[in-house]
């Protein structure tokens, strides 16, 4: 076993799993060890209360109702969105407009800004690290313009080929549309630098920060991202919320999304004039509980300290990627020190899919398959790996667990 | 064939019944199951026969000989092969009727629903559809 004197950190780990009721839990006869953080981690006590308590207190739909709960439910609302604010330090809250999810975010920048803005013979760079859901809207969107997608390859170390990068950016680049870490391998992009030179040809960013919004620090100002789009899911907050971040400059000359109530200022047969920004994006009832239950994430995070969660989340990978390491014909994608908690790899003579079946019988929850990467897939001419992703609730004693279930699911197979 | 499909099943439940429900034993079942399958010739791993899965892939073959539909299969991974074993042992060799009528309650009664899951991630499923339109193709 390990020795845990070696995790140096300033986080008590006992005490934050006390926080995750569903930790305690066994599977298949075993305690369960959950590493598909990177899909969605799962949830601290204070997030499952603030979303009962909103339906047991406060429920009342929200800014247009003048009794006492309608007020409180709205005033938790926009508290939330301030807590965003700050969260990615956004110059002002209205800059940040709630969505159903990540993707909802892209394809509503994709479907607003890219409708108006975007022409034939435009190009929009992505990259060979997206997920699905930052390549499909650009698709679209490019197919219905008559636009062109470029993509910045991949290189062997599942890093960017940023000199690549630079080949094809030119003046007929109207969008980058990048993530900030790679879902599949764990690859953090560098992001800033990728703005920089985009902006140098007067280009707009778009950042999928689905995978780093619980791990890195996220400056939108600092960044000078355009957009940065993120999900409350992986950031321990509950299902159903995305937050798009926009710059005000370029939210208010972009179109409305979908049409309805609460994006409009006046509605006549003749001629309807739109809301201010957030609103605008926001048509319908949102996801008010969920929405204020992601306030409740953003404290447990803000309380244990961005910084304290990344490094002992590296100290988790860079334990597990040397052990796993020790293990013959294991290949990880994505091997580099520059990495969110996510650690990628295939067991030579092991399907994927056998491979996480034993573990799920061993109690421990890994993705395998392609996770929403098919390119990136092809790229490196496999089908999927088998992904294990931490979190902050998880611990060097599990990844021994995995480590040893990995070495006896090997023998079955020898 | 002496056993009927009914008769099969309640074999193929009993043989799991003696692992007690535990997972890995289960699974390290299965694979044993799949290790004794005939392979799948070569010629017969055609994309025609592919019934695919979101993660593993299957190949299906059928044979009609005397009214009798005869079905080899083979799969790109351990688990699966195994499951698809189960399927051929009680499909393979029975009249297209038989196929088309067959009530598969092997799958719940051995707890098996966790293996053809609501992912559709092992194609065991789009299987056993493909079999049963075997049977039908060939009953019309």
């Amino acid at each position: 076993m390990s020795d845990t004197s070696v995790v140096s950190t300033s986080i008590d780990i006992e005490a934050v799993r006390k926080e995750f009721p569903i930790l305690h839990q066994n599977v298949n006869g075993k305690p369960l060890i959950y590493f598909d953080n990177a899909a969605t981690n799962q949830k601290p006590k204070r997030v499952i209360k603030a979303l009962s308590d909103h339906y047991e207190l406060d429920n009342a739909n929200i800014h247009r109702g003048i009794h006492t709960l309608a007020e409180r439910s709205t005033a938790a609302f926009e508290d939330t969105r301030k807590a965003v604010q700050q969260f990615i330090n956004a110059n002002e809250a209205e800059e940040v407009i709630f969505t159903k999810g990540t993707t909802e975010s892209i394809n509503l920048v994709a479907s607003t800004y890219g409708r108006k803005f975007i022409e034939a013979g435009d190009e929009i760079i992505i990259s060979g690290l997206e997920h699905h859901s930052n390549i499909v809207p650009w698709q679209m969107l490019a197919e219905e313009k008559g636009a062109k997608i470029r993509v910045i390859p991949v290189l062997d170390n599942g890093n960017l080929d940023l000199e690549e990068f630079e080949h094809i950016l030119s003046e007929k680049t109207k969008v980058v549309a990048i993530n900030h870490a790679s879902n599949s391998f764990g690859t953090i992009n560098p992001i800033g630098e990728i703005i920089t030179k985009a902006h140098n040809y007067g280009a707009i960013v778009m950042i999928d920060g689905a995978q780093g919004a619980a791990h890195l620090e996220i400056d939108v100002r600092k960044l000078n991202a355009d957009f940065y789009a993120f999900g409350s899911h992986k950031m321990y907050g509950p299902t159903g919320v995305g937050i798009l971040y926009g710059k005000r400059s370029l939210l208010e000359k972009m179109p409305p999304y979908q049409g309805g109530g609460e994006m409009i200022k006046e509605v006549s047969f003749e001629k309807t004039t739109y809301n201010d920004i957030p609103y605008k994006f926001e048509a319908g009832t949102p996801n008010i509980a969920d929405v204020n239950a992601l306030k409740a994430a953003i404290e447990f995070i803000n309380e244990l300290g961005k910084n304290n969660i990344a490094s002992y989340e590296e100290e988790l990978i860079a334990y597990a990627t040397a052990q796993i390491k020790k293990i013959d014909g294991v290949q990880i994608f994505g091997d580099n020190d520059k990495k969110v908690a996510v650690l990628s790899f295939a067991i030579e003579g092991i399907h994927h899919f056998d491979l996480g079946m034993w573990m799920d019988a061993k109690g421990v929850a890994v993705r395998t398959g392609h996770h929403c990467t098919q390119p990136l897939m092809e790229r490196f001419g496999i089908e999927g790996t088998t992904r294990a992703s931490f979190s902050v609730y998880n611990t060097k004693e599990e990844v021994d667990i995995f480590i040893e279930a990995l070495k006896d699911i090997k023998k079955k197979f020898s | 064939m002496s056993q009927t499909i009914e008769d099969i099943q309640n074999e193929i439940a009993e043989e799991f019944s003696m692992l007690d429900g535990d997972m890995e034993m289960t699974i390290g079942y299965i694979m044993e199951l799949g290790d004794q399958l005939d392979p799948l010739d070569e010629s017969q791993m055609t994309e025609d026969n592919i019934v695919k899965g979101c993660q593993s892939k299957v190949w299906l073959d059928a044979q009609e000989e005397n009214g009798k539909i005869f079905f080899k299969a083979d799969s790109n991974t351990a688990i699966t092969k195994g499951l698809v074993s189960i399927l051929v042992r009680i499909l393979s060799g029975r009249t297209a009727k038989e196929i088309v009528d067959a009530d598969l309650f092997f799958i719940d009664k051995i707890g098996l629903n966790r293996f053809i899951g609501t992912q559709r991630s092992n194609g065991l499923g789009a299987m056993m559809k493909q079999m049963k339109i075997y049977g039908l193709a060939y009953s019309s």
